[in-house]
């Protein structure tokens, strides 16, 4: 089919993961990716040294996030080079960036003059903390972000400290809602025929995220959230709300009523627990589990648990998913090839359509791989 | 500019529970879509009782009115064929349906996509499972930590060598956005072909395309991610990135050169180690360097850092983050006014248009709240196209 991207140009200033994730979504949706990179280096990325794996020179992560797209090497603050920029920018649909604010404005690069060459571009733009507030100026890195909106007091147990989200995820959900944004720009530009512009912060990005516990806490007299001593999990959900390890390795359990799940366990001291001792002993009830868990193997307790309908599953790492059926069955895997000839194996997008996985061979692009054909065929 | 929202116009019909497909239909009211949620009339939807430290406004959790707000209620038995013809007569002026039913439910009901399809050929029909439609797992309960566990994703967080979950539901609200990405990719190319679709999403897809970096890493030689033993926050990144201790709070410290952290922190220790080091020895040079923190403060150290430009923040609770002018200057949160007057604190989403936030005070509603007003505007419309 063709996918509903298709015919979409999309300029991408962006770096790192925030941005080049909201564009390899839009790629894997069909449409056309060209990155603006800096010459010598590029995208900061390439460069990121990560877990000493390297793929021609590059990061295995910069290969990630960056397959489906071409590469157009400019010096911003080269005339020349800004002036085939803006012919570029003057016939795409799309415009990405996630400078802090202000440089935009400086390269002038900044929606107002961008407006001036293509009326009906649509341009997003990810910041840290938005583009008015006292942090505007800080760092808009992950870590940070996990730092300052409370998140890293979710996770782990009580007595922990903080405990940062083992993945850039305000990244992530800041490029995801960005995609959002131009989505329903390039809509609303189809039924009006005007564009607009998008803003998305990581900040506010990390917020949406944790609405539910947030929300709670504005609403209860901001008491702050009490993660549990016992098998941590989720700071406001009742035992057995967790993992546990076993004989054999671990076991998520999710919800149940605690009696009947003692039973189902033959574990007598659960048979007393009232429903709402879930969350007012919920580290005496974990501590209960968790011993008895140990005493036999995760087959066996999900053997007793699933077919009463209780809420479980092994726990897997990565070797383990991938020799499994139920992942196989996904089809979650494509191989990409760069021009060099290199294979790499990577995951596909997770939206299908009309029955249809959306994949694409191309691997990410070597630093200035398209510059020449792309001046050649915008005659630039 | 007109002051249009852009998804006025586009209904929703939300036969969704829980968390990931309703957080989807909230991202799609606030763009400016109607959406009605189908609820069966005993209980509605089951999220209207679950409740997080018992909070309750009304008869319905405060987590209900946090994801719910924003949207209609129409009740309805889909057993029951003539609420069944009440659904399809709102299905044929619908413009988008979610659904988040195991495989094979709403084939039972007769509301799969190919007889939907017929009733209303344009429909965007999208839905989302646990672990997708086929294979061992398809009727596996779709829960957020199960799907976690599942993933390899608890092996990620913490410093122990044991599994540590997310400690917020990861699978649904990655799944709920990218149910939101299909929707609209489809609306818009709805708007140039005239055609509809069929979208679907799994929690399980979605939590995989989440680690998609680690994944990647992994499919390609690089093994099963290791944890720091000591400030862990990411596999496959160096030291010292990481949370650390100062002796009056904590600090969030990102990338950058060895040697500039050694002038930074004043440590020479860090000398004796090279640019490679910083992968395979991170455990040891982050010990070092968290114990140089809890020697000074936080002000003290996070203005060393600035000088040498190096990334750091404040961790910060909530409570210190209302405080904070760049929390409150960003204005997320807003009030809602229940039908009965009282006020719920809510949050508006992070995506905004032409610098305009997307906010709307309208509450979340009680139990088939609009049942009869649609009912009438459907019959209303009908003797309309009659004349």
């Amino acid at each position: 089919m063709t996918k509903p991207l298709a015919n979409i140009l999309v300029i991408d200033f962006s770096q790192f993961l925030s941005g080049p994730s909201c564009t390899l979504r839009l790629a894997d949706l069909g449409a056309e990716i060209i990155k603006i990179e800096k010459p010598v280096t590029g995208d900061i990325c390439r460069q990121l040294y990560v877990s000493n794996l390297v793929i021609e020179g590059q990061s295995s992560i910069f290969h990630a996030i960056n397959r489906n797209k071409k590469s157009f090497v400019a010096d911003l603050k080269n005339q020349k080079d800004i002036g085939q920029i803006k012919k570029l920018i003057a016939v795409a649909d799309v415009l990405v960036h996630n400078y802090r604010p202000g440089v935009m404005e400086r390269l002038g690069l900044d929606y107002e003059t961008i407006k001036s060459i293509n009326k009906n571009i649509i341009y997003a733009d990810i910041s840290g903390y938005g583009s008015q507030t006292e942090w505007k100026g800080e760092p808009g890195q992950d870590l940070l972000v996990q730092g300052v909106s409370g998140l890293a007091w979710l996770s782990g147990a009580n007595n922990d400290g903080p405990v940062p989200m083992g993945i850039s995820v305000t990244d992530i959900l800041a490029g995801t809602y960005l995609t959002q944004g131009i989505l329903a720009a390039l809509y609303n530009r189809a039924v009006t025929g005007e564009g607009s512009s998008i803003q998305v912060n990581m900040l506010e990005s990390s917020m949406e995220f944790q609405f539910e516990a947030f929300t709670t806490f504005l609403n209860d007299g901001n008491e702050l959230p009490v993660r549990s001593l016992q098998n941590p999990s989720h700071a406001y959900v009742s035992a057995p709300y967790g993992i546990y390890e076993t004989q054999t390795g671990y076991l998520a359990l999710a919800m149940g009523k605690i009696p009947f799940i003692g039973e189902l366990i033959e574990c007598t001291l659960l048979a007393d627990y009232t429903e709402t001792d879930g969350f007012d002993k919920r580290d005496e009830i974990k501590g209960v589990l968790a011993k008895h868990l140990l005493t036999n193997t995760t087959s066996h307790w999900l053997d007793k648990l699933e077919p009463a309908d209780i809420w479980c599953a092994e726990v897997f790492d990565y070797e383990k998913l991938r020799a499994h059926e139920a992942y196989q069955v996904l089809d979650m895997e494509q191989t990409v090839v760069t021009t060099a000839g290199t294979s790499i194996t990577t995951t596909r997008c997770p939206i299908k359509i009309n029955g249809n996985i959306f994949t694409s061979p191309v691997a990410a692009p070597s630093l200035g791989e398209h510059t020449e054909a792309i001046i050649k065929r915008f005659k630039l | 500019m007109s002051n249009r929202l852009p998804l006025e116009g586009i209904t929703v019909l939300e036969f969704s529970q829980f968390l990931a497909a309703p957080s989807a239909g909230l991202r799609l009211a606030d763009l400016g879509a109607r959406v009605i949620k189908i609820e069966r009339p005993q209980g509605g939807d089951l999220c209207r009782k679950l409740s997080f430290k018992n909070m309750f406004v009304g008869d319905d959790s405060l987590l209900f009115h946090t994801i719910n707000r924003n949207k209609e209620s129409f009740t309805a038995d889909l057993k029951n064929p003539e609420d069944l013809e009440w659904v399809k007569q709102l299905i044929t002026k619908a413009d988008i349906i979610t659904h988040n039913f195991r495989p094979g439910v709403m084939e039972k009901i007769g509301l799969d996509y190919p007889l939907v399809k017929e009733i209303n050929p344009k429909i965007i029909y999208a839905q989302v499972t646990g672990y997708g439609k086929a294979g061992p797992w398809k009727n596996k309960p779709g829960q957020d930590l199960l799907v976690q566990a599942l993933s390899g994703l608890t092996w990620l967080s913490g410093n122990n060598d044991e599994p540590l979950p997310f400690g917020m539901s990861i699978a649904d609200i990655i799944c709920g956005a990218h149910l939101v990405q299909g929707i609209l990719a489809c609306l818009y190319s709805r708007k140039l072909t005239g055609e509809g679709a069929n979208i679907e999403v799994s929690l399980m897809e979605s939590i995989l395309d989440f680690q998609f970096e680690f994944l990647t890493n992994y499919y390609n030689g690089g093994g099963i991610p290791q944890k720091s033993k000591v400030n862990h926050a990411h596999s496959l990144l160096n030291a010292p990135y990481g949370i650390y201790e100062t002796k009056d709070g904590y600090l969030a410290i990102s990338m950058g050169n060895l040697q500039t952290f050694s002038l930074a922190l004043d440590l020479q220790i860090l000398k004796n180690y090279e640019d490679d080091d910083a992968f395979s020895k991170r455990d040891e040079i982050k010990q070092h360097i968290a114990k140089q923190l809890l020697t000074n403060t936080f002000e003290h150290w996070k203005e060393r850092l600035n000088t040498h430009s190096l990334w750091s923040m404040p961790v910060l609770n909530w409570k210190d983050l209302l405080m904070e002018n760049a929390y409150q200057s960003l204005k997320i949160e807003q009030d809602l006014i229940t039908q009965d007057g009282k006020i719920v604190k809510a949050m508006r989403g992070a995506v905004c248009m032409n610098n305009q936030t997307f906010t709307n005070n309208k509450p979340a509603p009680i139990l088939g709240q609009h049942t009869q007003a649609i009912k009438s505007e459907l019959l209303n419309i009908n003797i309309t196209e009659n004349d």
